[in-house]
């Protein structure tokens, strides 16, 4: 039973074709890598799946709610927007904490903010605040950073920032979780870390889309991996598949130039 | 005239001159900020219209700008202004609301597009975003700007005398011209002194409350 289904995606930027045709679905509990060179449409593809680029064509339904059916086209209303983005959550690659807010007020505002909305807020108040709170507490226990809830983010490591912006991606209860190259700006001694949650998250199957360069971590990882290339699906399957035996000669050079640059 | 009369004589127009002050920013303040929104605007028609408007209040003095909202209204509809002192208040209201949308806009769009984007994928609303995570960056990266206008400001406000607003300039002119003395003019650079003192010890606190996170 798939949780994802993304079908036909197509977008470009002026002339440039970044997405041809995507079309992948994803079972719940699984977690999907998508591995590509740079310009490939990797970003572009989660981005999409985020709402904050708009495919020019193409399907994308959650848990079989269409969230984005080109064939049926409704103008979408901001709040519907807001709406579809919540089946999602982000990470960025450059963290984009809230460098105002500590750790856990990072992780925990968005939430807030949403309640806030609910009809019956004013009269709980106090206690779904003190709720949030403990479950902001609960996942930067998760992510390890139990001693740091208070710290702004410019006093954190950018592995420790990374990790708290996964907690607060994770503070919504997304359906799926994306990951844009989670590691790539960090120094190599802080990577380690960061992929260690993200291993946590997958064992607790935690359904996820990570799109990363980090090919051991993709083939220890994921479930299914997707080579992206040109804006085109070349390879999907599992990473023995991919990794071990790949069909298509794009693929092969790709990995044949990583193992390369590795050795 | 004694020293103390003089002192008492100038704190009158002293008066004025933080009235036209505090006047000033109320006003021009949030009026900077839809300013700002407008020349900032996806419509484009409306960003092109906020930004000659712009363009003409910044290209023209201050001075001139009193002058017309002062005189200006009398000629074309024939109902002149009733109040001197409102006069300049609508002028430099508007006249600064235009310096300071520059510098929110500046401040805007110097926040990482990410901050944005990390708000929309938590699901905020464009509001949020702004409220509760932009607006604190911006202020913080436009505080240095911001106290070198609201610095000139107290000094701008003696262009209020050209239409007979007796602030605390024109106050040691009429002294000047009346008594015969001049040094009640260059004192009143100790009133505008301490006032700017005040004001930097201020900018220097908060720019202080704010070191606690950076953007």
């Amino acid at each position: 039973m798939s949780i994802l289904e993304v079908k036909d995606l197509a977008k470009c930027f002026g002339v440039t074709e970044v997405l041809k045709d995507i079309s992948f679905s994803l079972a719940e509990g699984e977690s999907l890598a998508i591995i590509g060179s740079s310009g490939s449409g990797k970003t572009t593809l989660l981005r999409c799946l985020n709402f904050l680029e708009r495919p020019d064509k193409g399907y994308i339904s959650v848990r079989d709610r269409v969230l984005y059916d080109s064939d049926a086209p409704a103008s979408l209303s901001e709040k519907d927007i807001r709406k579809n983005r919540l089946h999602f959550g982000l990470v960025f690659q450059s963290f984009n904490l809230f460098p105002q807010y500590t750790a856990l007020e990072n992780v925990v505002l968005a939430k807030q903010l949403l309640f806030k909305e609910e009809p019956g807020y004013k009269k709980n108040k106090k206690a779904i605040n003190e709720q949030i709170q403990a479950e902001g507490k609960a996942l930067l226990d998760q992510v390890g950073l139990e001693n740091k809830r208070d710290l702004y983010p410019h006093q954190l490591s950018g592995g420790q920032q990374q990790r708290v912006a996964i907690a607060r991606a994770l503070a919504l209860n997304p359906d799926v979780l994306c990951f844009d190259e989670p590691t790539s700006a960090l120094d190599p001694e802080l990577t380690g870390e960061v992929l260690k949650v993200i291993r946590g998250l997958a064992q607790k199957n935690t359904t996820m889309v990570i799109v990363t360069h980090e090919m051991q971590f993709a083939y220890d990882v994921a479930d299914k991996v997707l080579f992206m290339d040109d804006g085109l699906v070349v390879e999907y399957g599992t990473p023995q598949e991919v990794f071990d035996k790949p069909s298509n000669e794009r693929t092969k050079r790709f990995l044949e130039r990583y193992r390369n640059a590795e050795n | 005239m004694t020293f103390l009369e003089v002192t008492l004589r100038l704190l009158e127009g002293f008066k004025i001159t933080c009235l036209i002050f505090a006047l000033t920013l109320i006003f021009s303040l949030p009026l900077g900020l839809v300013i700002s929104f407008g020349s900032m605007s996806k419509f484009s028609p409306l960003r092109y219209l906020v930004k000659v408007f712009v363009w003409i209040i910044r290209g023209v003095p201050l001075m001139l700008q009193v002058f017309i909202v002062f005189y200006v209204p009398g000629f074309l509809f024939g109902a002149p202004v009733s109040s001197r002192f409102n006069a300049v208040i609508v002028a430099f209201a508007i006249n600064y609301a235009c310096y300071f949308s520059e510098i929110y806009r500046g401040g805007i769009e110097s926040i990482s597009h990410g901050q944005f984007e990390a708000g929309q994928v938590l699901g905020m609303t464009k509001g949020q975003i702004f409220f509760k995570v932009i607006l604190l960056q911006v202020i913080k990266r436009i505080l240095p700007p911001m106290s070198n206008e609201v610095i000139t400001l107290v000094k701008d406000s003696a262009l209020a005398r050209v239409i007979i607003v007796v602030e605390i300039l024109k106050v040691a002119e009429e002294l000047m011209s009346t008594n015969a003395i001049i040094w009640p003019l260059f004192y009143t650079g100790v009133f505008y002194l301490i006032f700017v003192g005040v004001l930097t010890l201020f900018f220097n606190y908060i720019e202080k409350k704010m070191e606690y996170f950076k953007v």
